[in-house]
C-alpha cells in the first residue's frame, strides 16, 4: 500500500479547560489552559512544543466562535515554533489536526499543539442564538451582503439549523425518515452525557420529551441543536517514533478523509442528503485496509442531529437512507452496543466544542481513560468526523500503530 | 413519503399564520455580476446566465462557463419560465429577530435545468400543504433596489392569493 504519511503521526496528548455555559472567562485563557494539559499529558514541556495550528483563529465568524489566533496563543505560552498555521477553510474544523500531522511527516515539526477553542455561551449572554448577519434589528442600517450569504439571508436562511433542516425535510421525503428515528442521536448523547461528570445537559431525556420540546427550523427541534458552551479542547500532535516514550497509549492515525468533489456550497451540492460527508469518507477508506466493520467507535459531529446521521451512513455503517432505521430504538449505537456512538453526550449534550470535542472522546476510548463511560469492551479503532453540508473532513484512529 | 415530513411535525399541521420570509430582509450588495439577478424582477422575469455555446444555465453568476472545456462560453443572462420544484423546505421557527413570526425557507429547483437551485421562501401556501417536489411559480418582493425571487404553488392553488401586491409587506 502506498506510504500514506499521515500514518507517521500520533496523537500523543489530549488536554481540556474547564467547560461550560458563560464562564466569563477569555478564549485564550481556556486555551492556555487546555493547551498546558495536553502538553503535561504528552510527557512534555512547551519548550518540546515546536509547532502550533488551530481551526480557524483570525476572527472568522466573530471572536468567540473563532477562538484565539495562533499567534497570540504562541506569544501568551511564549513558543519557539518551527511551524504554524490556522485558518477556516478546509475540510472541516479537524483540518487543523489534518495539516499538523502532515507537518511532523513532512519533519517541519515534531510535535504540534492543535487547540479550538470557543466562548459562544459567554457572546449569546441571556440572548438567544444568533443567525448569521447578528442583530439585524439593532436599528441602524442594515448591512449588506455579497458571496454565498447573498443567497440565503435575504429570505431568513441565517443559520446553519435553517440550511441543514433543508437536508432533513430532503432525506424524509427521499428515504421516508421520522422525527421518532432522528431522535436517537440526541437521546443516545443525552444517555452518555449523564456518565459523563463535565457534560454540560446531564438530565435524563425522553422520547416524549423529544417529541414534545420546541421547534427551531422543522423538522429539528430544540434538541436536534447543540448546546453552545465555552470551553477549549487542545491535543498535541507528534511524529510516530514518540510512540514508545509517550506516557499514555499513543493513538495512532490510520487515515484521514478530506475531498470535497460536489460543489462547495449550501444550496447547490449535487446530493441534498450527503452533502460532502460522502465525499471525505469515501477519500478516507481509500487510504486504509480498516473497513466500517473494524471500527468500534464513532465520533460523529452532531452540530445538528440529522448531520450525524448522514455520517452514520456515508462513513458505511449502515446503507444509504437507512440511518432512520439503524438508530432507531438507540441499541445499535448505545456504549454497549456495536457501534458506541459519541460516548461523551456530543455537541448536543456535553458541549458545542465544534469538533474537538468529538476527537478528545475518541482519544480517551482508545486509552481506556473514559471512567464511568468507558466502552466496556476495550475499543480498537475510532472514527472522528468533523463538519457537515459542504464542509466535511473524517480520520481513523487506532490504539497501537495498527 | 413527504407526508412523513408534515404529519409527523403536529406544529406544521396546526395552521400556524406563515409569513411571507423574515420580519426584516437583509438584501444583497449589488455588484456588476449580481444585479441582473437582483433587478430582474423590475420585469417579472426571472434570468439566469446562460451559455452561448452549450446552452447551460450558470448560477451563481460566473465569469465564465465552467462547463465549456476551454473556458470560453460567454454567459449572458437569459429569462426563464420562472416555474420550478420544491426540492425542499423547513418552517423555520426559531426568532432570529425578536417577536418574527414563523415563516417557510425551501430550496427550489428550476424547471429549465435540475441542477440549478434558489434558495427561497415559500408563499401563499399553508404549512400543511407544503411537499416536496410540488410545483411552484415565482413571484417577486421589491426592497429598495431589489428585488427578492419568492415561490408560491404553482397554477394558484386554493390560497395563492391572486393581485397581492408586489413589493414589501411587511
Ligand atoms: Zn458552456
Amino acid at each position: 500500500m502506498t506510504d500514506f504519511l499521515e500514518r507517521r503521526a500520533i496523537i500523543s496528548g489530549i488536554g481540556q479547560s474547564k467547560i461550560g455555559r458563560r464562564l466569563g472567562r477569555s478564549a485564550v485563557d481556556l486555551t492556555v489552559e487546555a493547551g498546558l494539559a495536553a502538553i503535561a499529558d504528552a510527557g512534555l514541556t512547551r519548550d518540546d512544543i515546536d509547532g502550533l495550528a488551530t481551526y480557524p483563529g483570525g476572527g472568522m465568524g466573530g471572536e468567540a466562535f473563532a477562538g484565539p489566533t495562533s499567534p497570540e496563543v504562541q506569544d501568551a505560552m511564549r513558543l519557539k515554533l518551527n511551524w504554524h498555521d490556522g485558518g477556516g477553510e478546509g475540510p472541516g474544523q479537524i483540518r487543523a489536526v489534518f495539516a499538523a500531522c502532515l507537518a511532523v511527516a513532512a519533519g517541519l515539526a515534531r510535535h504540534v499543539l492543535v487547540y479550538r477553542t470557543v466562548t459562544e455561551s459567554t457572546a449569546q449572554g441571556s440572548g438567544g442564538r444568533q443567525g448569521i448577519g447578528g442583530a439585524v434589528s439593532g436599528g441602524g442600517r442594515i448591512p449588506r451582503f455579497s458571496g454565498s450569504f447573498q443567497w440565503m439571508l435575504p429570505f431568513g436562511a441565517v443559520s446553519a439549523a435553517n440550511w441543514l433542516a433543508l437536508v432533513a425535510t430532503r432525506r424524509m421525503h427521499e428515504f421516508g425518515l421520522r422525527r421518532d428515528q432522528l431522535a436517537w442521536i440526541a437521546l443516545n448523547g443525552r444517555a452518555n452525557a449523564a456518565r459523563n461528570p463535565i457534560a454540560v445537559y446531564r438530565d435524563p431525556m425522553t422520547l416524549d420529551d423529544y417529541m414534545a420540546v420546541r421547534m427551531v427550523t422543522t423538522p429539528l427541534c430544540l434538541y436536534d441543536c447543540d448546546a453552545p458552551c465555552d470551553g477549549s479542547t487542545a491535543v498535541v500532535v507528534s511524529h510516530a517514533d514518540y510512540a514508545p516514550d509517550a506516557p499514555n497509549p499513543a493513538c495512532h492515525v490510520n487515515a484521514i478523509g478530506t475531498a470535497l468533489r460536489g460543489r462547495p456550497s449550501w444550496d447547490q451540492f449535487d446530493d441534498m442528503t450527503t452533502m460532502a460527508a460522502r465525499d471525505a469518507a469515501a477519500s478516507m477508506w481509500k487510504r486504509t485496509d480498516l473497513r466500517p466493520a473494524d471500527v468500534d467507535t464513532a465520533q460523529l459531529y452532531d452540530g445538528f442531529s440529522i448531520i450525524t446521521m448522514v455520517w452514520l451512513e456515508e462513513l458505511g455503517f449502515c446503507g444509504k437512507g437507512e440511518s432512520g432505521a439503524f438508530v432507531d430504538g438507540g441499541r445499535s449505537i448505545a456504549l454497549d452496543g456495536p457501534l458506541a456512538l459519541n460516548t461523551s453526550g456530543g455537541q448536543l449534550s456535553a458541549g458545542r466544542l465544534h469538533g474537538f470535542g468529538l476527537l478528545h472522546e475518541a482519544c480517551v476510548q482508545l486509552r481506556g481513560q473514559g471512567g464511568e463511560r468507558q466502552i466496556p469492551r476495550q475499543p480498537e479503532v475510532a472514527v472522528v468526523a468533523n463538519g457537515g453540508g459542504p464542509i466535511a473532513g473524517s480520520m481513523l484512529l487506532t490504539r497501537g500503530a495498527g | 413519503m413527504s407526508e412523513a415530513a408534515s404529519a409527523s411535525d403536529p406544529e406544521t399541521t396546526t395552521g400556524t399564520a406563515l409569513g411571507r420570509g423574515p420580519a426584516i430582509r437583509v438584501l444583497p450588495r449589488l455588484d456588476g455580476a449580481n444585479r441582473f439577478f437582483w433587478t430582474s424582477g423590475a420585469q417579472g422575469v426571472l434570468r439566469f446566465l446562460r451559455c452561448e455555446r452549450c446552452r447551460r444555465y450558470v448560477h451563481p453568476p460566473a465569469p465564465l462557463c465552467p462547463y465549456c472545456e476551454d473556458g470560453q462560453g460567454r454567459l449572458e443572462p437569459e429569462a426563464v419560465s420562472g416555474r420550478g420544484r420544491l426540492h425542499s423546505f423547513t418552517v423555520n421557527y426559531q426568532q432570529w429577530i425578536p417577536d418574527d413570526g414563523p415563516y417557510v425557507v425551501g430550496l427550489v429547483t428550476i424547471d429549465e435545468q435540475d441542477d440549478v437551485r434558489l434558495m427561497t421562501n415559500i408563499v401563499d401556501c399553508a404549512a400543511a400543504e407544503l411537499e416536496a417536489e410540488m410545483p411552484v411559480e415565482v413571484t417577486f418582493e421589491q426592497h429598495e433596489d431589489v428585488w427578492l425571487p419568492l415561490f408560491r404553488p404553482a397554477g394558484g392553488r386554493a390560497g395563492a392569493a391572486a393581485g397581492e401586491p408586489a413589493g414589501g409587506s411587511r
